[in-house]
């Protein structure tokens, strides 16, 4: 299970597709990049066939396949599937709405950052999962409850580094801005807002990955879809392979929403170096 | 008439006080500088560290204002920034998300200049540094050189009647310092802007200047303006070896290591 997380985090921040630009063809460098990823879909199969691992508690990699596509089929896995997007996505736009906007503000003005940054690191440092039991207790197993501990973890990175952006935006520039005479709103969405974007979307991407970690526990605790749900509920029902395809579908939810992260950070810090 | 005229201009600072924890203390950075700017004269400001050119840079900029003395600009009073005055500053200080083109377009915009002569306008001041083929880089994208010829477009581009330079060059190699000086005199004799160039070279400024300021640290005063009666700068190929060049460097050089100079860092 834990084998999973490995390759989810490894995946490509662009920048490393620069530096293998070197090898000579197309083939020469799909192969560099999906040969561990192959041998280890290889030994996944081969392992429990040959008794290295047991076979109950990890099917080979084609009968967890085979689970997948008929979850697939089904419907049943694109019921999860939907639930757990739909939850994240909204917790994480709604925390983007909120801490976008407020970490401005605080990063704008010195009194309220000071004032502010001690208990929003309190905040960021409390593990969300650490308040589920809260959450719950407050908002019942509903989905509220759910949206609103995505919103939660999701808010903290976005808000503190959205603050430290503005706070940090080279004073040369503004210097710059303010000596051609313009008036403080254009210096704000002229300047400040344009040089705070590449940190905001650090935040942002963290936002993204705790997301989804946060929401599969939580669904994990109480719930009646979602992945976490089904992966539990698997679990329980002795239904291995289920299990697996459920994580499966939870390593290529994670890829799907970096991959969507990365490819917005580059776009909007392209003229970085 | 006087472009820009210092009349007995003082600033202040409240600093901490080293010796007294929590306690501030007065700090003069300039004190008395009284001196004028001729319409279109280029003048450099030469000075130890500590001679209060930021402080005086910043005062001519509007981003502060004088404790004592006035500093007129046109016979006004200066109240604050106004694109009448255009800066370069050492670190270019170009706005890293704009392509060249669109760090002109800043300064235009700021000016109010209708946004149908931006194209025209950015084009004739891109080829004046002669970065025409690099419009649409981005500042990553250049070197010191061309990013500091483009900060100089900027300042340009929304025609003001005067441009402020602080230590432009200082950050460039040699050889691209020696092009940026003679290009910077080649577009001040085309454009005929007054030029208040602060510097810590003593060449730049001999060369450039055609007035030098030399000024005191601690507080900064002004200690002497030489003239410098170079003609023919640009023409003159090798004209660090001009006798005039030679015994107005030295001039600059001695008042810049008399006595009350010494233990101070140039």
């Amino acid at each position: 299970m834990v084998s999973f997380d490995k390759p989810v985090q490894l995946d490509g921040k662009g920048k490393i597709q620069k530096a293998s630009a070197h090898s000579t063809s197309f083939l020469g460098k799909a192969f560099k990049k999906s040969i561990v990823l192959i041998l280890f879909v290889l030994l996944w199969e081969i392992a429990p066939q040959y008794g290295l691992v047991e076979k109950t508690f990890l099917p080979p990699f084609s009968e967890v396949v085979r689970a997948w596509w008929d979850l697939l089929v089904t419907g049943e896995l694109w019921r999860h599937f939907e639930a757990s997007i739909l939850r994240s996505l909204f917790g994480f736009i709604l925390a983007l709405a909120v801490a976008i906007p407020l970490g401005l503000l605080i990063g704008w003005y010195p009194l309220a950052r000071d004032l502010f940054t001690p208990i929003l690191e309190l905040f960021r440092n409390t593990a969300a999962l650490a308040l589920l039991p809260v959450f719950i207790l407050i908002l019942g197993i509903g989905e509220v409850s759910k949206i609103a501990i995505v919103l939660f973890a999701c808010t903290w990175p976005v808000l503190l580094n959205t603050i430290s952006a503005v706070k940090n935006v080279d004073p040369l520039l503004i210097k710059s801005a303010r000596s051609m005479n313009i008036s403080s709103f254009k210096l704000f969405y002229k300047v400040i807002l344009p040089a705070s974007v590449p940190t905001i979307f650090t935040g942002i991407r963290m936002a993204g990955t705790g997301a989804i970690l946060v929401l599969i526990a939580a669904e994990m605790v109480g719930a009646k879809a979602g992945l976490g749900y089904f992966i539990t509920y698997a679990q329980y029902n002795f239904l291995i392979a289920e299990m697996y395809a459920g994580i499966l579908t939870i390593s290529l939810l994670g890829l799907l929403i970096n991959y969507g992260l990365s490819s917005a950070e580059r776009y909007f810090s392209r003229w970085k170096q | 008439m006087d472009k820009i005229r210092f009349e007995k201009v003082t600033k202040t600072f409240f600093i901490r006080d080293e010796k007294k924890k929590g306690a501030q203390r007065e700090f003069t950075a300039i004190r008395d500088i009284d001196f004028s700017v001729k319409e279109g004269e280029f003048i450099t400001l030469v000075g130890p560290s500590g001679c209060g050119k930021s402080t005086l840079l910043d005062l001519l900029t509007g981003l502060t204002r004088p404790t004592k003395g006035r500093l007129l600009i046109d016979g006004r009073e200066i109240t604050g920034p106004g694109l009448d005055r255009g800066i370069v500053f050492q670190q270019y200080a170009l706005f890293p998300w704009k392509t060249a083109r669109g760090n002109i377009e800043f300064g235009l915009e700021a000016k109010g200049i209708p946004r149908s002569e931006w194209k025209e306008r950015s084009e004739y001041y891109l080829d004046l540094v002669g970065l025409k083929k690099f419009a649409d880089r981005y500042p990553h994208e250049l070197s010191g050189g061309m990013k500091q010829r483009i900060a100089i477009a900027r300042s340009l581009a929304f025609d003001p009647d005067v441009l402020l330079m602080d230590e432009p060059f200082a950050a460039l190699d040699a050889q691209t310092r020696e092009t940026l000086q003679s290009e910077l005199l080649r577009i001040w004799q085309k454009t005929g802007k007054t030029i208040i160039f602060v510097t810590h070279g003593i060449d730049e400024a001999v060369y450039l200047g055609e007035r030098v300021v030399v000024l005191t640290a601690n507080p900064g005063t002004v200690k002497k303006i030489v003239d410098i009666p170079l003609k023919h700068r640009l023409e003159d190929a090798d004209i660090k070896s001009n006798p005039v060049f030679v015994e107005k460097r030295h001039e600059v050089w001695n008042l810049l290591h008399e006595p009350e100079f010494i233990g101070a860092h140039i």
